[in-house]
């Protein structure tokens, strides 16, 4: 995505200065010659306003991380619908892989969150599946990762956490507050524990939120900059001989990414179950 | 939070201009990059909100499918292919136990009509047996009879036998009587010394 980025940067650049011939030339030639400035490992995650268009004055244009989010949502809907619609007693390679990814969350959910935490279900399976698509369809050279946006992540940290609070109170009334008070702890102990479990409480959303976040934004930024080394070896000289060496390095953190990738998108699910729980069963 | 990414923006801006040209840089970040908020774009708080409408958006039709179509078709699919996996093993179970009782079955016949041979065979044994014994007596019978009626004709002819001899010795006597002494002797006397020579 970085590239094209790039081409439109450039292509309004040749419009201006009437170059329009030269652009892609001179594309090339800066990065042999200035290979270490030309890789930028942040471009990756810039947002680019493929439709700009505001309402009332609220900026709501078709970004690429608008188009990456319908990517995802087509993936997801495609796994879990598409495949699906024959209904296979033996299913197909596509629904097999759907109903894997059914029962895996529908034992994580059962197994943290209990059976009342199941009405939740289609909730935690969404997020899972979105997370997880989004995050592998970023993984694909050129193409943006939506956790890699801190305000994606927080508004899905914020959308559990509101949703804990609100189940919370609905289903507990002020019983919710058992969350803050520890089963069976001495009151002096207490005086300093609430206090802790309240900051804890309050936490959440943003080590939910910038776990995702980190995780994915690190993992890009390093293959950016791997892939930037080979770049950079192989216009300088003689050491172009080493290139192969950071290829190898980011083809193997190419397969750790793909893992914690993965991981990632399975934690964020567990830690939804683990705090929905926390809204069913308070008092721990 | 904005703040921090301007003063970083104003910081890096110098940057990352070789890399494009000096000249036209500062026009084109103008124009693509929007409000030209920061070098680290997830920061940048212009960026927050188109992302978020769309999010929302997206997020939520993505929930409605998921729950009103994707979830329960695939539950079904489980639990329909439990059903069946658990009616298929019943009717197998049932099936087996019936294969069980055919062959327990078959096998009760099988010891049953193996009793019944042997029975049979051992009638037939017995049958044949008394009947030889019985054939076998009779002919017994049959052959000790004819054995005494055999004796009984042997005995009539040795008495035969023995009458004629008396009358060849009392006729032979008679006749060396007659050649040695040339008298004739009656026939009467010659038996009745013969009966006395033959009582002493």
């Amino acid at each position: 995505m970085c590239f094209v980025f790039r081409l439109r940067k450039k292509r309004k650049t040749a419009g201006d200065n009437g170059r329009a011939d030269s652009f892609g030339f001179a594309e090339t030639k800066g990065r042999t010659q200035r290979p270490g400035q030309a890789m930028n490992p942040i471009e990756q995650f810039e947002l680019q306003r493929i439709a700009p268009y505001s309402i009332g004055g609220v900026d709501v244009s078709f970004t690429n991380s608008s188009l990456f989010m319908l990517l995802a949502a087509l993936a997801a809907v495609l796994l879990t619908i598409g495949a699906t619609s024959k209904r296979a007693l033996v299913p197909g390679r596509g629904q097999a892989a759907a109903e894997v990814l059914y029962e895996f969350i529908a034992g994580t959910v059962r197994q943290t969150a209990g059976k009342e935490g199941m009405r939740f279900f289609p909730f935690v399976f969404t997020l899972f599946i979105f997370i997880l698509m989004s995050n592998l369809i970023g993984l694909v050279p050129y193409s943006f990762s939506l956790s890699s946006q801190i305000v994606i992540t927080f508004a899905f940290a914020s959308v559990v956490i509101t949703l804990v609070v609100l189940y919370g109170l609905y289903r507990n009334g002020l019983g919710f507050l058992k969350l803050f008070v520890p089963h069976g702890v001495p009151v002096p102990v207490l005086l300093m524990l609430v206090p802790m479990e309240i900051i804890s409480f309050l936490s959440r959303p943003i080590s939910l939120s910038v776990r995702l976040f980190a995780n994915i934004l690190a993992g890009h930024v390093t293959l950016a900059v791997f892939g930037g080394f080979v770049v950079m070896l192989l216009g300088a000289g003689a050491w172009a001989a080493l290139a192969p060496i950071p290829i190898l390095a980011v083809v193997a953190m190419y397969a750790l990414e793909l893992l914690v990738n993965c991981l990632q998108a399975f934690v964020f699910a567990v830690l939804t179950c683990v705090y929905i729980n926390d809204a069913i069963h308070p008092g721990h | 939070m904005a703040n921090i990414v301007l003063a970083a923006a104003e910081e890096a801006a110098p940057h990352e201009s070789p890399a494009h040209g000096a000249t036209s840089h500062g026009a084109t970040q103008g124009t693509v990059e929007h409000h030209g908020g920061g070098d680290f774009p997830p920061f940048d708080v212009n960026n927050f909100t188109p992302q978020l409408v769309w999010l929302a958006l997206i997020f939520g039709m993505l929930y409605v499918l998921m729950s009103r179509v994707a979830l329960p078709r695939i539950g079904s699919i489980l639990s329909e292919r439990e059903s069946r996996i658990e009616s298929d093993l019943s009717a197998s179970r049932e099936l087996q136990a019936k294969a069980q009782a055919a062959a327990a079955e078959h096998d009760e016949t099988l010891r049953a009509t193996k009793a019944q041979a042997q029975g049979i065979g051992r009638d037939a044994q017995q049958q044949a047996a008394s009947e030889t014994q019985a054939r076998r007596s009779a002919q017994e019978a049959d052959f000790a009879k004819k054995l005494a009626e055999a004796d009984a004709q042997i005995a009539a002819a040795k008495a035969q036998a023995l009458a004629h001899i008396e009358e060849i010795a009392t006729e032979a006597a008679g006749s060396i009587l007659e050649k040695l002494t040339g008298a004739r002797i009656a026939a009467e006397t010659l038996r009745g010394e013969f009966k006395t020579v033959k009582a002493s």
